[in-house]
């Protein structure tokens, strides 16, 4: 076994340690104790491992959702105020085809479909890797399979796949 | 209001008390949502408000403010925001997923490629009966 199994988790969770107790040697050293550890337990629990092929595209993608969740926030409280456009809003679910596979990038398009107010994430078939989405305001069904597909799913299947 | 927190220059103080304001005003509208909405697969949505710019604006007030009365940089409140979001995804499918095995047993699914769309209606309609 490696002594540093997931180097990049383990550095991050020095950094948290470090930021919910202070930057001082001592709490470096402590911190780097526990992440070792915690990294080393990661390892065993899930032997394969997880290549970031694309890590500079990590940043981009983060942006695009910030933006996107600001973005849908101002769009569902105002659906909410006006009581869906006084009656005229219908929800919906969508399926849609997923080409990535790689379960960490899946994760992380939960946590950003999740994330985003007015997409939920309902169901995966890992066989068909066919995803069920219910969207609050669902206007254009094409246009959500499009903005999932080509705006999330091409940057993380650059990035995990 | 306390003499530390008197040394918060105007700006930042305007700046905090926008973003504290947007952050609560956001997850209370999401829990206006969640009483007013009627069906299961609206409601979903409502309080996700909260768990994203809901907490984003009361976290990144609280790392301003504490920032700037304190001595050192204050940032562990976006640990808090990172595990919001890492967590509700797992809530939010489970809540989901027994909500569709109560609908109809199995997923909303089509047998074949051509009839998704035939699948489809059926489920925006039963997604869409929400209206009062």
């Amino acid at each position: 076994m490696r002594i540093l199994p997931h180097a990049l988790l383990t550095l991050l969770l020095v950094l948290v340690w470090m930021v919910l107790t202070s930057f001082s040697p001592g709490q470096l050293i402590l911190g780097s104790v526990v992440a070792i550890f915690a990294g080393r337990a990661f390892a065993a629990l899930t032997p394969d491992r997880t290549r970031l092929r694309r890590p500079d595209l990590i940043l981009r993608l983060v942006l695009i959702v910030a933006a996107d969740i600001a973005r849908s926030n101002v769009a569902v409280a105002r659906l909410i105020l006006t009581g869906g456009r006084h009656g005229q809003r219908h929800s919906g679910f969508v399926h849609i085809p997923l080409d990535l596979r790689e379960p960490n990038g899946l994760a992380t398009l939960a946590l950003i479909v999740t994330a985003t107010p007015g997409t939920a994430w309902l169901d995966y078939d890992p066989d068909s890797g066919e995803l069920l989405l219910h969207v609050f305001d669902l206007v254009d069904e094409a246009g959500w399979i499009d903005l999932v597909k080509n705006r999330y799913e091409a940057l993380l299947l650059e990035i995990f796949q | 209001m306390t003499s530390h927190l008197a040394q918060v220059p105007l700006w930042a103080a305007i700046v905090i008390a926008v973003l504290v304001v947007l952050g609560s005003g956001l997850t209370l509208l999401g829990a206006l949502g969640l009483v007013r909405l009627s069906s299961f697969f609206d409601r979903i949505h409502a309080p996700t408000l909260g768990t994203s710019w809901g907490t984003a604006g009361v976290m990144l007030g609280s790392a301003l403010l504490f920032t700037l009365t304190g001595d050192r940089l204050v940032i562990h409140e976006i640990v808090i925001g990172a595990l919001m979001m890492t967590t509700t995804p797992v809530t939010l499918m489970i809540l989901g997923r027994a909500a569709l095995s109560r609908n109809g047993g199995a997923r909303p699914r089509a047998a074949n490629p051509a009839s998704i769309t035939a699948g489809l209606d059926a489920d925006a309609a039963e997604g869409g009966s929400d209206r009062r």
